[in-house]
C-alpha cells in the first residue's frame, strides 16, 4: 500500500499549495507584502543613497587639478617645453594647454552679463591673461608629487624670477575638506541604512512568523497525519517565496515614479547625477539584487518561522 | 496491536498523568476508554500518537516501540494510524477534497488514487456534495465527518478517537458513532475515548474506565459506570 511518488509529483504538490495558499490567506499575504516592500525599498534607498555619494565623492575628486598659470611674457616655446617635460612625469593623466587667447575667451564668456568687467577689459587693450596649463594626475593623491615638481625653483625662470604661479594648495585645501566632509557623511549614513535595513528584515521576519503561528495547529495535524517535515515545509516555504516575488516586483515598479521625480532634485543638488537615469542604466543588477532579497528573506524567514512548530 | 506496558506519563513531578498502565488492545477490536476530565485519557492518546514520550513504560504498536521510531519511520507509522479529534482540526485553507487529499499526498501517494479513492470514503460519511466547501462553511457534524474521512482514506490499521463527539449534538452524535462502529465491521481497530454515557452504552463492546491516571475497570462489553 505505501506507494512512492515521484520527486517531481511531490515537487508540484507542495508548489501548488504554496500558491494557492498565497491566494486563500488573501489578509495575511498582503500585510506580509506591504512589510516586505518596506524592507526592500530600505535595500534599494541604499543602492540609490550610495550611488549619490560614490558619483559625487568622484566628481569631486576631478574637480582637484593644478593648474600653472604663466606670466603673459612667456614665449608659447617655454610653455610647450614644461608642458613636454610634466608629460613624461608618470603621475600625469593628461594636460590641456589654455593659450592667452582661450583663456581671453573663456574670461569674456564667464562674465558675458557682467558689462563693467567687460568694459574695463576692453579699456586695457591689451590682453591681460596669461597662459595656463591644466593638469590632471591619474590619482588624486599624486597631485602632491606634481605640485612638488612644480615648486622647484629652477623649473622654468627667467632672469632667477619664476614665470610661474601654481594653484594647487590653495584649492586643495578646500576640496580636501568637501571630501571629508562627504566621505563621513557617506559612512555615517551607511550605519543608518544598515540599521534600518536590520530592523525591516526583522519586522518583516516577525510578520511572516505571525502568518505561520496562525497555521501552527495545522502544523501539528500535518504531522499527525504522518507528512514528512520537508513535506509540511514545503508549501510554507515557496509561500514566503512568493511574498518576495510579489514585494519585489512592486517595489521595482515603485521606484520608477519615485526616482522620476526625485531625479531633477538629485541632479541639481547633487553634482550631476539623475537617479532615475542610474535606475534605468542599472535596472538588471538593481533588479536582480532586489529580487534576490525578497526572495531570500522570504523563504529564510518561512523556515525559522516553520521550523518552531515542527516538533512533534 | 497496541500494547501498554506499564506506562507513567508525568509531565511535572507533581503532575502525574498517567501512572503505572497496562492493556493490549487486539487486532478488529472496539475500545472506549472512559473516565472524567483529567484521569489521562487524552495524554493516553498522546502517547499512542507519539505526540508526548513516556516517562517510563513502553507502548507497542505492532511489535515496534513506538517512541523510539523517529523521522521517516514514525511518518509511516502515523500513516497506519487515522485520528479524529474532539475540535476536528480541519485544515482552514483547504477544502473537504483537499482536506482529505492531504493525507493521502502525505502518504505519498499517486494522483490517480485520489481522485478515486476520496470521493469515494466521502461517499461513506455521507457528504459527496461538500467535497468543494471549505471547512468554515460546515456544520459541527459535517466537520467531524471530513475529520472521519481524512482518518480512513489511508486505510489504517487502527482509528483513534479523541472525544470525537464531545462538540456535537445528539443526532449528530449517533451519526458518528453509527460511521465508527461501521468503520469497525469493515476490519478496522478502533480507540475511542468518551465521557458519553449514551455513546458508551449504545456501542456495547469493551470499556476500560480510567481515574486519576490509573485504569480501574476494564470490562470487555462494558457500560459506563463511575
Amino acid at each position: 500500500m505505501e506507494a512512492k511518488t515521484e520527486f517531481k509529483t511531490k515537487l508540484r504538490r507542495v508548489m501548488k499549495a504554496g500558491f494557492v495558499n498565497f491566494f486563500r490567506s488573501g489578509y495575511v499575504s498582503l500585510a506580509s507584502v506591504l512589510v516586505m516592500i518596506i524592507t526592500l525599498s530600505t535595500i534599494a534607498s541604499v543602492i540609490f543613497m550610495g550611488a549619490i555619494f560614490n558619483t559625487t565623492l568622484e566628481e569631486l575628486r576631478n574637480k582637484v587639478d593644478v593648474n600653472v598659470y604663466f606670466l603673459t611674457s612667456s614665449s608659447e616655446q617655454d610653455i610647450l617645453d614644461l608642458q613636454k617635460r610634466l608629460e613624461s612625469l608618470p603621475e600625469v593623466a593628461n594636460i590641456e594647454y589654455i593659450s592667452r587667447e582661450q583663456a581671453l575667451a573663456n574670461f569674456k564668456l564667464r562674465h558675458e552679463n557682467d558689462q563693467i568687467t567687460l568694459q574695463a577689459l576692453e579699456e586695457l587693450g591689451d590682453n591681460p591673461l596669461g597662459a595656463a596649463l591644466n593638469i590632471k594626475a591619474k590619482e588624486p593623491s599624486q597631485y602632491q608629487g606634481i605640485a612638488d615638481f612644480l615648486g622647484q625653483d629652477n623649473i622654468l625662470s627667467r632672469d632667477g624670477e619664476s614665470i610661474i604661479k601654481v594653484n594647487y594648495l590653495q584649492n586643495k585645501t578646500a576640496i580636501d575638506r568637501l571630501t571629508k566632509i562627504i566621505d563621513s557623511s557617506k559612512t555615517l549614513s551607511s550605519v543608518v541604512m544598515l540599521l534600518l535595513v536590520v530592523i525591516s528584515i526583522v519586522i518583516t521576519l516577525n510578520t511572516i512568523r505571525l502568518a505561520i503561528y496562525v497555521s501552527r495547529e495545522e502544523i501539528g495535524v500535518m504531522q499527525l497525519v504522518g507528512a514528512s517535515k520537508n513535506y509540511i515545509r514545503g508549501p510554507f516555504v515557496i509561500t514566503g517565496i512568493m511574498y518576495g516575488l510579489v514585494a519585489s516586483i512592486l517595489t521595482l515598479i515603485m521606484f520608477l515614479p519615485i526616482t522620476y521625480w526625485l531625479g531633477g532634485v538629485t541632479e541639481n543638488f547633487f553634482i550631476g547625477l539623475n537617479i532615475f537615469s542610474y535606475y534605468l542604466s542599472n535596472i538588471f543588477q538593481i533588479t536582480f539584487i532586489i529580487l534576490l532579497s525578497g526572495i531570500a528573506i522570504g523563504a529564510a524567514s518561512s523556515l525559522l518561522a516553520v521550523r518552531r512548530y515542527l516538533k512533534l | 496491536m497496541i500494547s501498554f506496558n506499564n506506562v507513567s506519563k508525568k509531565y511535572t513531578d507533581n503532575s502525574v498523568a498517567l501512572e503505572g498502565v497496562s492493556f493490549d488492545v487486539s487486532p478488529n477490536e472496539f475500545v472506549s476508554i472512559v473516565g472524567p476530565s483529567g484521569s489521562g485519557k487524552t495524554t493516553l492518546i498522546k502517547l499512542i500518537l507519539a505526540e508526548e514520550k513516556p516517562t517510563s513504560g513502553k507502548v507497542y504498536l505492532r511489535d515496534s516501540d513506538i517512541h523510539s521510531l523517529s523521522g521517516e519511520d514514525l511518518n509511516q507509522l502515523r500513516r497506519k494510524i487515522g485520528v479524529v479529534f474532539q475540535d476536528f482540526r480541519l485544515l482552514p485553507n483547504k477544502n473537504v477534497f483537499e482536506n482529505i487529499a492531504f493525507a493521502m499526498e502525505a502518504a505519498g501517494r499517486e494522483e490517480g488514487e485520489i481522485e478515486a479513492d476520496v470521493p469515494h470514503v466521502l461517499e461513506l460519511v455521507d457528504l459527496p456534495h461538500k467535497a468543494w466547501n471549505f471547512p468554515h462553511e460546515l456544520s459541527g457534524g459535517e466537520k467531524q465527518r471530513v475529520a472521519i474521512a481524512r482518518a480512513i482514506v489511508n486505510q489504517p490499521d487502527i482509528i483513534i478517537a479523541d472525544e470525537p463527539t464531545g462538540n456535537l449534538d445528539p443526532m449528530n452524535t449517533y451519526d458518528i458513532v453509527q460511521i465508527l462502529k461501521k468503520i469497525n465491521d469493515l476490519g478496522t481497530t478502533v480507540v475511542l475515548t468518551t465521557h458519553n454515557k449514551g455513546v458508551i452504552d449504545s456501542i456495547g463492546r469493551r470499556v476500560i474506565t480510567m481515574q486519576e491516571g490509573r485504569v480501574v475497570r476494564d470490562d470487555p462489553s462494558g457500560k459506563y459506570i463511575l
